[in-house]
């Protein structure tokens, strides 16, 4: 029924797409990277361009395209796969973009280092298409506000039906039981480790204390037996592929192979879970602030917010574009779940390198062990 | 003059980035940004770990068996190689080196397509004993991968240093030995052998240290268990965004590279004149 909705979007989608955060898209991008920025430093500060930095796959196929016909102002992209990558370029000052793509955590880690400049939300009237939901943002406080939200998603289980008894929606089912054996894979980021494993243990996924830090690191060597493999975000190839039956991945990765294969299906465990958001934020040094709220605002329009969902694929926080796309979008229980675990679920805060470390240092013991 | 221009190059590209990365590790994490150069020890401190030591160990013992292994699969090929026809060396050697136009995630990503439960290797098999009753080895996300995975990446780089040195051997040595009564496998083990030491010197060397530095191939084919020292590095400088640990950890690794080539050099003259 869904295959009908968008015109090139749905269905060839998802063998074209990779995630934003695989591997193989990070591969391709770092050279990619390197010559558009080089481009970018010789074109000076024009106005009718724009440095773009954002993650790979992550815009429609038109819409930069379709920004400069409207505006005349050639978007210049260049792509990061991870956010420290991201981070790690600005540590030294701006290289002279305008729009960037942090994800949540990394806005309050960004603020916190002088690295953003707040928005004037005049010049973005389409914020009001963004759900009343994700328009409150702990992550960027205090006003003004830094960053609008671009995707959002959400941690869960992904599985196949036909291996599994009935829906697996707690997290024991990954830390805390041998009845899948073998037929497991973990993300193998600590602090997504440490954090769902809390939320299991019924603690908030901030402020997590030392001890229940050890808490996860015993419980999760007592299970790295039952646990095949931590993957490196490939774990919805592991899963099409038969490798695993149950893994910890985004609902946007899970409804991209959904799409290839009915039997997998998707949960946000009852505990609830860690929601992120991508959000477009204008580093501090930007040389082009005018044109970058400009293109904000259009990446914001409900026609152009379909068109990029049509071409990506991830939940939108954009109620205008979204209530544009088909039905087999707006009603994908994979992409937008719904449920206990969705109430219980919560925003990342970001805690400071101490609590990096700790939680680093707990899942390196738990690799050793 | 002469001198002038090596000696600008190797301050830039390495003295220079060594210096950094020895005054990170000195370090101390100020703010969300910064490493504040304290002169803090605390860094090596942590690094000297049991923890962190039993990995390097680990690592260690990875990096014997992948050069171990691929100096046996090795010595073989680069034999065959030197001994073959003229118009064939160059092809060979080629074949040798080919891979390497790939990038190194593209292989590895066809070793998974390879070696899963429901991977070509299986799939082949189960073709062929599927009627008595084969059942899938589990390949993936064991040690056992990340050793194939180990061995495929760097035999290259074995082969060609033995190549090298068998390619210059003088033949009459080999002919004077099997002109003198010995055996094929003893003339390759008393001639051969000692003749090639500093080819497999080097070959030994070079597979050992970029086996010692590998991160991608445990972190794609290796199980929870297959965790190694340039793991643990990568983490510090991506999500654990602990910069001074990370030189550190770094640091140590550099020395132990130093401490393997230094051996290296006090052993091959000796066996040079041998």
């Amino acid at each position: 029924m869904d295959g009908s909705g968008g015109k090139s979007g749905f269905a060839g989608l998802s063998t074209r797409r990779l995630s934003r955060r695989s591997l193989l898209a990070g591969l391709g991008v770092g050279a990619i990277g390197l010559t558009v920025t080089g481009c970018g430093r010789d074109d000076g500060k024009g106005a009718d361009r724009l440095n773009f930095y954002t993650w790979d796959t992550y815009i429609g196929d038109t819409t930069l395209a379709d920004f400069h016909s409207e505006t005349g102002i050639k978007v210049q992209a260049s792509y990061f796969a991870t956010n420290d990558e991201l981070f790690a370029k600005f540590k030294g000052g701006n290289p002279g973009y305008d729009v960037i793509v942090p994800s949540n955590e990394f806005v309050t880690r960004m603020r916190l280092a002088n690295m953003l400049q707040p928005l004037d939300m005049r010049k973005i009237p389409n914020f009001r298409n963004i759900a009343p939901e994700f328009q409150d943002a702990d992550y960027d406080q205090p006003p003004p506000r830094h960053s609008v939200p671009y995707t959002w998603l959400v941690l869960g289980i992904g599985y196949r039906k036909s291996r599994v008894n009935g829906t697996p929606d707690s997290w024991k089912w990954l830390y805390d039981s041998d009845l899948y054996k073998g037929r497991i894979a973990l993300s193998s980021e600590a602090a997504d480790l440490i954090r769902l494993g809390a939320k299991y243990l019924g603690h908030s996924l901030n402020n997590i204390t030392p001890d229940v830090v050890r808490q996860v690191e015993g419980m999760l060597i007592r299970q790295k037996p039952n646990i095949k493999a931590f993957h490196e975000d490939n774990g919805q190839d592991m899963l099409l592929a038969g490798d695993v039956d149950l893994v910890m991945e985004t609902n946007g990765d899970i409804a991209q192979i959904a799409r290839d294969d009915p039997d997998i299906g998707f949960v946000v465990p009852n505990e609830g879970s860690l929601l992120n958001a991508d959000t477009l934020c204008i580093p501090t040094g930007a040389p082009r602030v005018e044109q970058a709220h400009q293109f904000i605002n259009f990446l914001l329009d409900a026609k152009v917010g379909r068109h990029i969902i049509e071409t990506i694929l991830y939940p939108t926080p954009n109620a205008a574009a979204k209530a544009l796309m088909p039905a087999g979008y707006q009603n994908n229980s994979i992409i937008f779940p719904s449920g206990p675990g969705m109430e219980n679920s919560e925003w990342g805060r970001y805690e400071g390198p101490e609590q990096a470390r700790a939680f680093d240092e707990a899942i390196t013991r738990v690799r050793a062990a | 003059m002469l001198l002038g221009l090596p000696l600008g190059w190797y301050i830039l590209l390495f003295s220079w980035p060594m210096a950094v990365v020895l005054a990170t590790s000195f370090g101390t994490n100020s703010g969300v940004a910064d490493v504040e150069i304290s002169g803090t020890l605390a860094n090596y401190a942590r690094a000297l770990q049991p923890l962190y030591l039993g990995i390097l160990g680990k690592s260690l013992l990875y990096a014997f068996g992948a050069t171990a292994i691929c100096l046996l699969v090795a010595f073989p090929v680069a034999l065959a190689i030197s001994f073959a026809p003229l118009r064939w060396k160059a092809p060979l050697l080629i074949a040798v080196i080919l891979p390497f136009w790939t990038n190194l995630l593209i292989r590895t990503y066809a070793l998974i397509a390879l070696l899963r439960d429901e991977g070509l290797v299986n799939k082949g098999l189960s073709l062929l004993f599927g009627w008595a009753g084969f059942t899938p080895f589990t390949m993936m996300h064991t040690s056992f991968a990340v050793m194939v995975g180990l061995v495929y990446v760097h035999l290259p780089f074995a082969v060609l240093p033995l190549y090298a040195a068998l390619d210059r051997l003088d033949r009459s040595y080999l002919e004077a030995s099997l002109d003198l009564g010995a055996g094929h496998l003893r003339t390759i083990w008393h001639i051969v052998i000692p003749l090639a030491a500093p080819g497999i010197a080097a070959a030994v060397l070079l597979t050992f240290i970029l086996v010692l530095g590998a991160y991608l191939t445990p972190d794609l084919l290796g199980g929870p268990d297959s965790q190694m020292i340039a793991n643990v590095i990568e983490r510090q400088f991506k999500r654990a965004n602990d910069w001074p640990f990370g030189a550190a950890l770094s640091f140590l690794l550099i020395t132990l590279t130093f401490l393997t080539m230094a051996a290296k050099s006090l052993l091959s003259p000796k066996k040079g004149r041998a």
